[in-house]
């Protein structure tokens, strides 16, 4: 298995019945990395992510993550990666600062450790003044800021992002990417799932998934070259012609 | 160790804040404890009698008015037949046919033996066996005072020890209570620990934060320690208040040794949690998983000896005893408060809760999955 290479992913498929989510996907993704991991809805993102981080069993094919094997590892997989679900999965009923405190004591994070990260994060993302506040009553935007911090807690050799931008205004967007940026720069790598088209730009390379399927895969600009169009939602809409699942 | 910590803290900050869990968490099982306890109850109500006196002399008639005065008969019809009585008994209108043969007041003044017929509606067994009660106690007093004076001296000496069962039997609901409120304890703490454990892990896959946990490192063990904790801990707690309600409110002595009880109760509470932990490994909604919950819960109540005793149950029932826990706290409890049983005589009881525990609790934490299949 190469050590350079932070994800890798073999013909991994998951079937849910006879229905194939995830068709025999093929891919690479090297440390420090920012892999965009575009598709429609349903084309089958959240079911790939799923299982590289070990919450799904996969029916087919082989995959690694951080060097450890999704079958056999997957508790090993878990000590090096962030993930913030699709669907929000904090807890509402607890405040920013009882919400980062619990993942940081179960990461192992000293006491100490908590506080300082826990300042870091909220101040980088200007959260501190609902530091006491119940999670329930924040406003989209920035629960999912919280939940990247809290995703980004351990420092994460790996972090998975699904759909970190789904449903949040511009500013805040653009404010994700900035913290996206961050933390490539510090060496993290970035498995981001999206479905504006816009977005790919930001990424060293993107996926382009379709009805399960892996249909191109490559920078930003070898795409539009390939494609011969102008931007990424072009090669997309290409693309998803075909496609049975949209939407 | 200080991961369950940290999820600890975090249970107890969403009990604490859940408004609408916190009453029934804590305040509906007193109340439940008081109302059940009260309402369970063996207390006669006014029976209604049809009275076939066929003596109709001043001792019959002394009698009939002794009945009426204890508030516990009320004559509402007379006649002289039977079978007017039982067909009134039929269409529900009477509970008891009282027939007093002919010859009565000759027979009663002259000491020969003489009988008084009481048709009891059976259908409501546990009220039939009260009438009787309550019917042969005033009765016997009544011949007591009926005996010439010569044969009550006699009479007396014979009967001074046995004079009291009557007394007990005008007043059983207090017993009753001594009975009713172990078992009702018994199964406020089986709530807690079945429901509200089980119930809360269904709830956090419903909603999705497990996901969140599940792709952390924590351990199996560490996740299932913090979800029984809690409510091991707020079950004992309520086991101590309602002890304290039983002893405060309703006088219940405690015979046996408190500590040993809490002891056992500890152990007990594992065996619930266990099961409603393995019941949240088989469903995916808290509906589902409410559902299950409580088949199991009243299935272990009727067989469990809180209303019938296990006794009067047939064999069948009596050997799938072995398998309810309820049953056995049940019966230690009495056990332990009532009669001060010690740990010589509960100690099988506790081995076979004990065993439970080794069974469902590995066997729940075996099935829990942190990832999907
Ligand atoms: N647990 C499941 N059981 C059955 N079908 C599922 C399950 N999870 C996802 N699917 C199906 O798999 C497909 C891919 O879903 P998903 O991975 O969530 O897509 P995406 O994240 O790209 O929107 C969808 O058609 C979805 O309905
Ligand atoms: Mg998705």
């Amino acid at each position: 298995m190469n050590e350079e290479l932070a994800i890798q992913a073999n013909d991994l498929t998951r079937k849910f019945g006879d229905f194939a989510a995830v068709d025999q996907i093929s891919f690479e993704v090297s440390q420090g990395e920012i892999f965009g991991f575009l598709g429609a809805n349903g084309a089958g993102k959240t079911t790939a992510i799923r299982m590289l981080i070990g919450l799904l069993a996969p029916t087919s094919g082989k995959a690694s993550v951080a060097g450890f094997d999704v079958y056999t590892q997957a508790e090993a997989i878990k000590r090096k990666i962030g993930y913030m679900s699709q669907k929000f999965s904090l807890y509402t009923d607890l405040t920013v600062w009882e919400n980062i405190r619990l993942y940081g004591g179960i990461y192992g994070l000293s006491e100490d450790n908590i506080k300082a990260k826990a300042e870091e994060l909220l101040s980088s993302l200007q959260l501190e003044s609902v530091r006491d506040k119940r999670i329930g009553s924040l406003p989209l935007g920035w629960k999912q800021k919280l939940a990247f911090s809290v995703a980004m807690l351990h420092e994460p050799d790996i972090v998975f992002l699904d759909e970190p931008t789904g449903g949040v205004d511009p500013i805040t967007r653009r404010q994700f990417w900035e913290q996206i940026y961050q933390a490539a720069e510090e060496g993290t790598t970035v498995f981001v799932t999206t479905h504006y088209m816009d977005e790919a730009e930001y990424c060293d390379r993107v996926s382009i998934m379709v009805d399960g399927k892996i249909e191109a895969l490559d920078t930003p600009a070898g795409l539009r070259q390939a494609y011969q169009a102008d931007d990424i939602e072009d090669v997309f809409i290409e693309l998803a012609r075909g496609a049975d699942r949209a939407e | 160790m200080r991961t369950i910590k940290f999820l600890l803290q975090k249970e107890f900050l969403q009990i604490f804040r859940n408004k609408g869990m916190l009453p029934i968490i804590f305040l509906m099982p007193m109340i439940q404890l008081v109302v059940l306890s009260f309402a369970a109850t063996f207390e006669l109500k006014e029976v209604d009698v049809h009275l076939v006196d066929f003596d109709r002399s001043a001792t019959s008639r002394a009698l009939v008015t002794k009945m009426q005065a204890t508030g516990y008969f009320n004559i509402q019809s007379h006649s002289q037949d039977v079978d007017d009585g039982i067909r009134m008994m039929r269409s529900n209108d009477i509970q008891l046919a009282l027939v007093i043969p002919q010859h009565f007041e000759r027979d009663v003044t002259s000491g020969s033996p003489t009988s008084v017929q009481l048709n009891i509606d059976a259908v409501d067994g546990s009220t039939a066996g009260l009438i009787q009660g309550y019917g042969r106690s005033i009765i016997q007093d009544f011949s007591v005072e009926v005996q010439p004076q010569i044969k009550q001296i006699q009479q007396q000496r014979r009967r001074a020890g046995i004079n009291i069962i009557p007394a007990n039997w005008y007043n059983p609901n207090l017993d009753y209570i001594k009975y009713m409120v172990p078992g009702i304890l018994v199964v406020l703490v089986s709530m807690i620990g079945m429901f509200l454990s089980g119930m809360n892990i269904v709830r956090e896959r419903e909603i999705g934060t497990i996901e969140q946990l599940n792709v952390t490192p924590i351990k199996r063990y560490q996740f299932i320690a913090g979800k029984l904790l809690p409510f091991w801990i707020i079950g004992l707690f309520e086991l101590v208040v309602g002890l304290l309600i039983a002893r405060l409110g309703f006088n219940i002595p405690f015979v046996g040794s408190v500590l040993l009880l809490l002891a056992i109760a500890g152990i007990y509470l594992l065996v619930v949690e266990g099961i409603g932990l393995f019941i949240s490994t088989i469903t995916s909604t808290q509906q589902q998983a409410m559902f299950i919950a409580w088949f199991l819960m009243v299935v272990f109540i009727l067989m469990g000896g809180l209303f019938t005793p296990i006794e009067s149950m047939p064999g069948w029932a009596q050997d799938l005893t072995l398998f309810n826990p309820v049953a056995h706290f049940i019966k230690i409890m009495r056990m332990v408060l009532l009669k001060g049983a010690g740990w010589a005589e509960v100690q099988h009881l506790v081995g076979i809760l004990t065993l439970m525990v080794v069974i469902i609790l590995p066997a729940a934490i075996f099935r829990y999955r942190k990832s999907t299949g």
